[in-house]
């Protein structure tokens, strides 16, 4: 059989063969059908390992419950104090804040890196592997280098700090604790992104740019007018991970400030985490956790949602 | 982790005579003492310890979920006090009390100031299985002679030792402040020292209100001061203790005192032996004027102690165990590895040390000394001492005052 590409096209020639065919050809085509057997696997992990415990987390939200002793119902008390706590709402915002500086200083260079690295320059090849080592490192392993290198007495930072009037003190100070949290984590993830920019790029057929310089379009206007707005799925995936990457972020707050100074790096999944294995009240941190996940799913259909990418529009419309 | 599994779950569900008792050890040199002493035990006794070694970082996690597992262990190390206090209370301990009673070897095994240090509302859940760890102010013993400063007794002494050392450009203490209980110990000697030890026990017991003591509120008004003057540094707050910054400082000469546990000693021994050898020299906390506190008091960790589970079914070999911790041979392994064993015997052996003067001034200090607090982030339950230490962070970092942070600590529940 030939490929096919509409579902139209695929009826109406599937039709076709089993008449002529018979039965024993028709089996044979559904045997290479997708059906949902196929998915149970799938199916059976996703609801063992993230669909039960989220249950769980969303029941043990309304109970008091110390991880030694039976957990007993509370009721709302968990829900109640979480939005009382003025612990929460800090943590909320710095989480907040954290994403949108995670944001803004990771899409601007992940996508111009991207669409770099999309093009066919002389060593781009080598270049863009060396930009992708920061993914391969583990998250700890990168926060345990950057504590050392930002080492007030003995870091990097003690000597390269004052060149550009940096106070070596920065992991003590709340603005650079957060910033510093916001720049370890954009440093792990922008080759995540650019490689996720490049892959868009690429699908951008080479004929809308050949059309562009015929009408004499220079590659800066070729950039805005074809693929920026080519790019708008790409972004839009792109984006949804980041921000939910960033409202979950944790190993890096853990190991480089421990939620300080004070408590100006205590972002949400860290607050989460000292309320249920450091004070052992796990279900107030369960009701955190809830409130987290919600707030996490809203944010990425929203972004769906008004970016148009849940109607899988094509972006290359009046081709 | 499954290997821990494995290990809890051959302990239990065989007989009653002979079988396997687990038992959980926090996961760092020491566990080689203890391993000896199961190998020497298991020699004779039908019912086999098995000693499972669970990494330091991990230890308390893993116990509350085994805990809370029919795969609990059936002895476990622990720090006493507020680390103990929920087993107790959902009933998973022996109290050991009646065997501290009737057993001669338990009872007059160990430092009886020990013994108590561990116990919840009078009652004996643990037996003294490593060495002690008191706080002590360490000092550079060089640094002090080159500025003719003697090592400070008092306040005042303590406020020339900083004063000459900021005007030689030297912090006067080294301070890892990213890990709040390195922070922690200057309020619990200063609470001592000002209000004495019955402030903190009121708290421990129960009463939060006791946080609004005076005593606090001046021992956190003197924390403040300390740093306002500078004693430690201007970038405290970026400085690790865990990950070597602050024990690095003072054995570079960078800082001129520290303040902190006596593991300093062998910290400074494995990472800078040759300031450990020359310079290392180590006091008591001053006295602080005006302060009702013994200036003999301790603060710190008293030992470590084995507790054991309710649901054994070795309770009887499990307590013969326990016992061997009182032993001499148990005492000379752990003096042998640069400890000081909490036992009644310990005195005889300090001079084989491989520091017999470090060793013979621990021991005194803590024989010696009308009360020893157990560390108050030990002493507390969890669910008290996480948000308490970061209190203790939001004041070292100057995002609260003395009397916010009064009136926080005073709101824990």
């Amino acid at each position: 059989m030939t490929e096919v590409s509409t579902p139209l096209e695929k009826q109406r020639s599937r039709a076709a063969a089993a008449t002529k065919r018979g039965r024993r050809t028709a089996a044979g085509q559904g045997f290479g059908r997708p059906s949902v057997t196929w998915a149970l696997p799938g199916i059976i992990f996703f609801g063992l390992f993230a669909i039960v415990p989220m249950a769980l987390a969303v029941y043990l939200s309304f109970c008091s419950w110390d991880g030694l002793t039976s957990p007993t119902l509370v009721g709302l008390d968990n829900w109640t104090r979480l939005f009382k706590d003025p612990e929460f709402r800090q943590a909320g915002w710095l989480s907040l804040l954290l994403t949108v500086i995670s944001w803004a200083f990771q899409t601007p260079i992940a996508l111009m890196l991207g669409v770099w690295a999309a093009g066919r320059q002389r060593n781009r090849a080598v270049l863009s592997a060396i930009f992708f080592v920061p993914l391969l490192l583990s998250t700890t392993a990168i926060a345990v280098l950057f504590h050392s290198l930002l080492d007030p007495n003995f870091g990097v930072i003690k000597e390269i700090g004052p060149w550009f009037g940096i106070d070596p003190n920065i992991l003590g100070s709340s603005t650079g604790a957060l910033l510093t949290v916001a720049f370890v984590g954009g440093w792990q993830f922008m080759p995540f992104h650019t490689l996720i920019y490049q892959g868009g790029t690429r699908q951008i057929p080479q004929v809308l740019y050949q059309a562009a310089a015929i009408d004499g379009a220079g590659p800066v206007r070729q950039f805005f007018s074809i693929t920026l707005p080519q790019l708008r799925n790409t972004i839009t995936t792109s984006s949804v991970l980041m921000i939910v990457g960033s409202l979950t972020y944790f190993d890096t707050v853990l190991i480089m400030t421990k939620g300080g100074p004070g408590t100006d790096t205590t972002i949400v999944p860290y607050l989460m985490y000292r309320t249920g294995f450091q004070s052992y009240d796990l279900g107030y941190a369960s009701a955190i956790a809830t409130a987290l996940v919600v707030v996490a799913t809203a944010l990425s259909l929203l972004m769906v949602k008004f970016s148009g990418f849940g109607s899988m529009r094509s972006t290359r419309e009046g081709m | 982790m499954a290997a821990v599994l494995a290990g809890c779950g051959s302990g239990s569900g065989t007989g009653a005579a002979e079988g396997t008792l687990t038992a959980y050890v926090y996961g760092d040199d020491a566990v080689k003492v203890q391993q000896a002493a199961v190998d020497e035990f298991n020699k004779t006794s039908d019912v086999k310890v098995k000693l499972v070694s669970v990494p330091g970082a991990e230890y308390v996690n893993k116990l509350r979920t085994a805990m809370g597992s029919p795969n609990a262990p059936d002895v476990f190390f622990n720090w006493g006090g507020g680390s103990i206090k929920p087993y107790v209370d959902a009933g998973q301990l022996v109290d050991l009390s009646p065997h501290f009673q009737k057993d001669e070897t338990l009872r007059r095994g160990f430092l009886p100031s020990i013994v108590e240090a561990g116990s919840l509302d009078g009652k004996v859940y643990g037996v003294p299985m490593r060495g002690m760890q008191p706080v002590m102010l360490f000092y550079n013993k060089s640094l002090f002679a080159e500025n003719n400063l003697q090592p400070p007794k008092t306040w005042d002494d303590l406020q020339k030792a900083i004063s000459t050392f900021k005007a030689k450009k030297i912090t006067p203490f080294a301070l890892g402040g990213t890990d709040a209980w390195t922070q922690l110990m200057w309020l619990e000697y200063l609470l001592d020292r000002i209000g004495g030890p019955e402030v903190f026990k009121k708290i421990q017991n129960g009463d939060s209100s006791a946080w609004g003591d005076p005593a606090v509120l001046k021992a956190a008004q003197t924390t403040r001061q300390l740093i306002d003057d500078g004693a430690f540094g201007k970038n405290f707050n970026s400085v690790s203790y865990s990950k070597g910054g602050a024990p690095a400082l003072f054995a570079q000469g960078k800082a001129a005192m520290h303040l902190m546990g006596s593991w300093e000693y062998s910290t400074q021994l494995g990472k800078a032996p040759d300031f450990a050898k020359k310079d290392l020299a180590w006091t008591a906390f001053p006295t602080v004027a005006g302060g009702t506190g013994d200036p003999g008091n301790v603060v710190g960790n008293p030992t470590n102690y084995w507790s054991v589970n309710a649901r054994t079914k070795h309770k009887d070999a499990a307590i013969d165990f326990l016992k061997s911790m009182a032993s001499k041979e148990y005492s000379k392994a752990l003096v042998d590895n640069g400890d000081i064993p909490t036992t009644a015997n310990a005195s005889q052996l300090l001079q084989t040390s491989p520091n017999p003067g470090f060793a013979e001034f621990q021991y005194k200090m803590v024989q010696l000394a009308p009360s020893f607090t157990l560390s108050w982030d030990q002493a507390l339950e969890a669910s008290k001492a996480t948000p308490m230490l970061t209190e203790i962070n939001k004041l070292f970092a100057g995002k609260s005052t003395p009397e916010q942070f009064v009136e926080a600590l005073k709101a824990l529940k």
